[in-house]
């Protein structure tokens, strides 16, 4: 039988919930007997090449590209998982919320007091950049998610559990240690 | 809060110069100052314009055009809401219900009501203000009826009165209860009122003389009636006819309360939508004053001291809960207390006080007149007495009815003239109340079945209930939390945001089953109106759930609602280019 294929991203996200997954530690061998990674940055394939089991997305949407990203796991994997806060709420990007888009570029970018050069008063408009959204999303909001792991980053042993159950259909066990976040 | 209303009605807003002497005067912090003022949404920190234009966004308003009136005051001014003619002219605001549904649409201007709008009629308005006019010469109807036509009130307001019963009858005779009372010992009238049964008519009931009661036994150097005038639940506007019409026995309510439970001071604390009748229940407050019906030693009872003075509200409809009401009269932010404590043990200045609708203080006086088992002969076993309504909305006669308990909904539509086989649903005790539909108005008004602070709102077949209704009160509970309770500040949006999707035809099953669990989260809120926020999305869905249905769609499972495109317009206008992917 085939090992579950598992894919990872990071979007509007700090790479911080996937430093929290390495850190399971060794048992990334086990891991490695277990599954078989298909688009990741652990093994930097950048496009799907087939179909996965396992969708692991940290960060929520903040832009085009995001979206983009995200529509594509949704296609390509049969169960997407939330990780961490930004996926789930927005988390620390989400702060921009409350301001209008414009408003935010033009303090970076314009107005903002350490802003120096950019005399012409131009705005990032590289055609290769993706367009920022109007708010950060978070992954909920723009496709169907099917589990949510919380913790900023959630803990290693929380991520390492829920893999584990779900490549053997075992039901999840949830410590006390593994969800209290203080 | 008296000097911030000044400061506003003076200047026109608060600006940070009177902030900063404000705090410095009374010896507070700056933020203290400001956080009251931001409270309120008649407190501005920016100027607001010579004319103050508050239009009445309730759903009564809408349903009477309220629509082609803002579009013409926008046009004739060539400003948005929120905004202020460039030379200082005028600023246009929207405000929550101002209790003219029965005359609307309605408005706001320096503190005068203008009823009955049209887009004529704003033409009109619009070239005096040029003109500049002073805000008495712009009426061009003829005054309301009754007391407002006098020269204190000179409004254009109408009564509208269409049933009169025991409370609003003719015949009462100013200072006849005090009289009475004075023979009498406290424990005595308390006994009266609970023998009578009266429960509180603000819509949660609490029987009255069982109110007294703790208020008279609870210790305090002194004590404090409150008589809570905020009525703000949309629909209601029967406080504002009996103290344009029966002020006085309102007064002799609260002076018979005072003596009753050991008080010496009376607040009558009024929305401030009601400002234009300030100098009339002033000048009623002195002529009681004046023949000792009010003040020291009154009517020559050595030792009966009481005396009332009149606070105004800002804006802000969680006032009318009673602890956010004496939160605000102390000149805060009006967010409702933790209890218990209850505010007949530590009230207002933490002394027991009671606060008591204007409804209730009337009754009180009836029932001190003719006693409790008189009072009983009306109304049902539970709901004793009769109950002053509120009608509006579709129907030929809307205004204020005053009934015996026990009345259904079926009789409330033949009394309105409402043509019933076009009723499509009523709402009964406002945005918090209930949506019922026709096989319902077999429903009969008392706490025992319908209970309500008397708002009824009726709605015509040709009524988008999602749209003009639900939508309307769900974002009337958004824009009036006081933001306490994370349940009330956040729930209701996301409730708002999940039928805006529906409406838009993005809905699925999922929205309905979400709205309807997370519906029952706000029952963990501190006050009444966080408690029944979800009550216009829930009652809907109960007796509606067909409407919800046929907007969902029935082929998909799952659909985020989510819109690219619309998410991305801001960023691509800004940076002038337009997304690859």
């Amino acid at each position: 039988m085939s090992k579950p294929v598992i894919a990872t991203t990071s979007l509007a996200g700090c790479f911080g919930c996937h430093m929290s997954f390495l850190d399971i530690d060794d048992r990334i061998l086990e891991l490695i007997e277990l599954v078989e990674f298909n688009k990741s940055p652990i093994d930097d394939i950048k496009k799907f090449t087939k179909k996965c089991d396992i969708g692991l997305i940290e960060g929520g949407c903040c832009n085009s590209e995001n979206v983009h990203v995200l529509k594509d796991f949704r296609e390509h994997c049969k169960i997407l998982v939330s990780v961490g806060e930004c996926a789930i709420m927005g988390g620390l990007p989400a702060m921009r919320n409350g301001i209008p888009i414009s408003e935010c570029l033009a303090e970076a970018y314009l107005n903002g007091p350490t802003v120096s050069g950019n005399e012409e008063k131009i705005l990032p408009n590289d055609p290769e950049l993706p367009i920022l959204t109007d708010k950060v999303y978070p992954c909920h909001e723009v496709v169907k998610i099917d589990y949510f792991l919380p913790g900023c980053p959630p803990k290693a042993d929380l991520i390492w559990l829920t893999l584990v159950a779900l490549v053997t259909e075992d039901e999840l066990q949830l410590p006390y240690e593994v969800v209290k976040f203080d | 809060m008296d000097i911030l209303i000044d400061t506003q009605t003076e200047l026109g807003y608060i600006a940070r110069e009177a902030t900063l002497q404000i705090a410095e005067d009374l010896g507070m912090s700056e933020v203290d100052v400001d956080q009251t003022i931001s409270f309120y949404h008649f407190f501005s920190q920016k100027p607001t314009g010579r004319y103050k234009i508050y239009l009445n966004n309730s759903v009564v308003a809408n349903m009477m055009g309220m629509k082609e009136v803002i579009q013409t005051f926008q046009k004739e001014l060539g400003i948005r809401f929120n905004e202020v003619t460039s030379d200082g002219l005028a600023g246009l605001y929207e405000t929550s219900c101002i209790g003219m549904n029965d005359q609307e649409p309605a408005a706001i201007i320096n503190n005068r009501i203008f009823t009955r709008l049209t887009p004529f009629r704003v033409k009109e308005m619009v070239r005096d203000m040029k003109e500049g006019k002073d805000i008495d010469d712009m009426f061009v109807a003829d005054y309301g009826d009754g007391q407002n036509r006098t020269d204190l009130i000179k409004s254009v307001v109408s009564n509208n009165i269409r049933k009169i019963g025991p409370i609003l009858e003719r015949n009462f005779k100013p200072g006849q209860a005090i009289e009475k009372i004075i023979k009498m010992d406290p424990e005595e009238i308390i006994e009266e009122i609970k023998k009578s049964n009266i429960r509180g008519r603000g819509g949660a009931g609490f029987p009255t003389g069982l109110k007294w009661e703790f208020c008279r036994n609870a210790p305090g150097e002194k004590k404090y009636i409150f008589c809570n005038a905020d009525e703000g639940e949309p629909g209601t506007f029967k406080d504002r006819v009996i103290l344009t019409e029966r002020a006085r026995l309102l007064f002799e309510g609260m002076v018979i309360a005072g003596y009753a439970v050991g008080a010496t001071e009376g607040i009558l604390y009024i929305r401030y939508e009601y400002k234009y009748l300030q100098q009339y229940l002033e000048s009623i407050l002195q002529t009681a004053r004046e023949t000792n019906y009010l003040g020291k030693n009154i009517q020559g009872r050595k030792g009966f001291d009481f005396d009332i003075r009149i606070q105004f509200g800002a804006g802000a409809y969680v006032c009318g809960e009673e602890s956010a009401l004496i939160e605000s009269a102390e000149g805060k932010r009006g967010e409702p207390r933790d209890r218990p404590p209850f505010p007949v043990e530590k009230g207002y200045l933490d002394m027991p006080t009671v606060v008591n609708n204007v409804e209730t203080l009337c009754a009180a006086v009836k029932v001190v007149l003719n006693g409790g088992e008189w009072y009983k002969s009306f109304g049902t076993i539970e709901s004793t007495g009769t109950k002053l309504l509120s009608i509006s909305g579709d129907c030929k006669f809307p205004g204020v009815y005053e009934v015996e308990w026990g009345f259904s909904v079926n009789d409330m539509l033949d009394m309105v003239g409402a043509v019933k086989e076009d009723v499509q649903a009523v709402q009964v005790g406002g945005p918090s109340g209930a949506l019922i539909s026709p096989d319902e108005f077999n429903r009969i008004l008392g706490y025992e079945d319908l209970a309500t602070g008397g708002s009824l709102i009726i709605f015509s077949n040709k009524r988008d209930i999602l749209a003009d209704v639900v939508l309307n009160f769900t974002e009337f509970f958004i824009e009036e939390s006081c933001g306490s309770c994370s349940t009330c500040r956040i729930v209701p949006t996301l409730l708002r945001n999940k039928l805006t999707k529906i409406l838009n035809a993005r809905g699925v099953k999922q929205d309905i089953d979400d709205m309807h669990e997370w519906g029952k989260i706000l029952r963990a809120s501190r006050c009444g109106l966080g408690q029944t926020a979800a009550n216009p999305i829930l009652s809907s869905l109960k007796n509606f759930r067909h409407l919800y249905e046929e907007k969902i769609q029935k082929n998909k499972e799952f659909d985020s609602g989510f819109d690219l495109n619309a998410a991305l317009k801001e960023a691509s206008k800004a940076t002038g280019r337009v997304s690859i992917i």
